[in-house]
């Protein structure tokens, strides 16, 4: 399957048509991208949509989740300290 | 664990004020083995807030019980607060319009006069407290010992706390009756064994009237359900607890229809915890949207921001409520060596540990803290109680 091209923050990053950012970012060996207030690390936790500890920000859009956002070439996805401002 | 043949004391139920009363006592140098059907925290407490409220209460019985306990969570059990998130996050009640903030005003000047800590707010002073509130507010009060905990946690480790003084605690272990000599009781038959104890108390919260029932004595418990939603986790938005005026008098009111009034926190975890409903449907499991869309409609009332902000889940309880919204404190007279603390309607948390205090001095002797008349068991067998039930 060809490879598409993400970032995030800044370093390219693989990942295949049809995955979330979640199975991408775990494919690529990333296993957390956003710290708790008082910075411990969330990753996929459930991975079906309802814990909501995955969030991320895709395109500059803050508080998606990982595991239910599917990739797309070129998407910029940025890590958090904490959560981001949804509004 | 097996079950102990003969204790001081059996408490009824590991929820918070089963846990308080079973630590207080262990501590107070008698042996005692609590009994819980589930899991530990497995009812009311597991599927509430975790409120430690005075700004709720009218001058009162349960006032004076909510500062009694406010003395222990801040002072006694001040070294394990860190274990079960204690936060002491104040309260800020706030007013839509001016005839509201007249009658909070007159409140706040009651529980001023009982030794509450309350400042009225002005409107214009409100963006100070919470500068995401709706700016059409017309004042407010607020309270700075309400707190919070997180109310597994605290009851985990009470129960922990009381075996490390010599308690055990029997999950899925469920009472099916009491040894009885005559109209006293002597003990439970449970699942897992009988027990012998010289003093029994019914800390079974929701189901304590169905527990109580067990040895013959009327102690009217019912259940009144409550939701709360949790949103995703979003950045500090929201400093206290912060509800509006009307939700005092909902809590207080007997009214068996729906009510919701907005009550908004956020908590450690970054989510915003959204609340209340107030609901006499029995212990109906069905979720009801409509319920949850009211709240969430009162919730943006109080908190614009929150129309943007996306629900994670939401959970509901069943609140143990009395027909005079006080709890159940004391020695049974009706059925000696039976005691019971249950009934503390969406207060238990908070009330837990002041609860616990008074069974156990009152267990060995001493002279409880306050008076327990108010909260006396036989107090619905008057006519005029039974008549106000059935109101």
């Amino acid at each position: 399957m060809p490879e598409l091209e993400m970032s995030l923050d800044g370093v390219p990053l693989p990942a295949r048509p049809g995955q979330s950012v979640g199975a991408a970012l775990a494919a690529a060996g990333v296993a957390s991208w956003r710290t708790t207030r008082d910075g411990r690390p969330r990753g996929l936790f459930c991975g079906i949509g309802i814990c909501f500890d995955c969030l991320i920000t895709a395109d500059g859009v803050p508080n998606q989740r990982a595991c239910l956002t599917p990739v797309h070439e070129g998407m910029v996805l940025e890590t958090g300290e904490g959560e981001r401002d949804g509004n | 664990m097996s079950l102990p043949r003969f204790v001081d004391v059996v408490v009824i139920g590991g929820g918070a004020v089963g846990a308080a009363c079973a630590y207080f006592a262990a501590r107070s140098g008698l042996s005692v083995a609590v009994v819980e059907r589930g899991a530990v925290a497995s009812g009311t407490s597991s599927a509430c807030e975790g409120n430690i409220l005075v700004s709720d209460k009218e001058a009162g019985p349960e006032l004076a019980l909510a500062q009694y306990s406010q003395i222990l969570w801040r002072g006694d059990l001040a070294e394990f607060g860190h274990l079960w998130e204690f936060e002491a996050k104040g309260g800020l009640v706030v007013s839509a319009r001016p005839g509201t903030q007249g009658n909070l005003a007159r409140l706040a000047e009651r529980q001023r006069a009982a030794g509450i800590a309350v400042e009225m707010v002005a409107a214009d002073a409100l963006p100070d407290l919470e500068p995401e509130l709706n700016p059409n507010m017309a004042g407010g009060a607020y309270y700075s010992q309400d707190a919070q905990v997180q109310p597994m946690l605290a009851a985990a480790h009470l129960l922990r706390l009381a075996r490390e003084l010599g308690a055990t605690v029997h999950t899925q272990t469920t009472v099916t009756g009491f040894l009885l000599r005559g109209d006293a009781v002597t003990g439970v038959v449970t699942s897992g064994g009988t027990v012998s104890a010289a003093a029994v108390v019914n800390a079974a919260g929701t189901w304590g009237g169905a527990v109580a029932q067990l040895a013959g004595v009327n102690v009217p418990v019912l259940p009144r359900k409550g939701y709360v939603m949790v949103t995703e986790p979003l950045p500090v938005k929201v400093r206290h607890k912060v509800y509006a005026a009307e939700y005092v008098d909902n809590v207080a009111s007997s009214d068996a229809r729906l009510q919701t009034s907005p009550v908004v926190e956020g908590t450690r975890g970054g989510t915003i915890l959204i609340g209340s409903s107030r609901e006499r449907v029995g212990f109906d499991k069905a979720v009801d949207p409509l319920v949850l869309a009211a709240m969430a409609g009162k919730a943006i009332g109080l908190f614009p921001f929150l129309a943007g902000a996306k629900a994670l889940r939401s959970y509901f309880g069943f609140r143990p409520y009395c027909p005079d919204h006080l709890p159940v404190i004391g020695p049974d007279p009706r059925a000696p060596g039976l005691w019971h603390a249950c009934g503390h309607e969406g207060a238990g948390i908070g009330l837990s540990v002041g609860t616990g205090a008074l069974i156990a001095a009152a267990l060995t002797g001493a002279d409880p803290a306050l008076d327990l008349a108010p909260f006396a068991p036989e107090r619905f067998d008057t006519p005029a109680a039974q008549e106000a039930a059935h109101a």
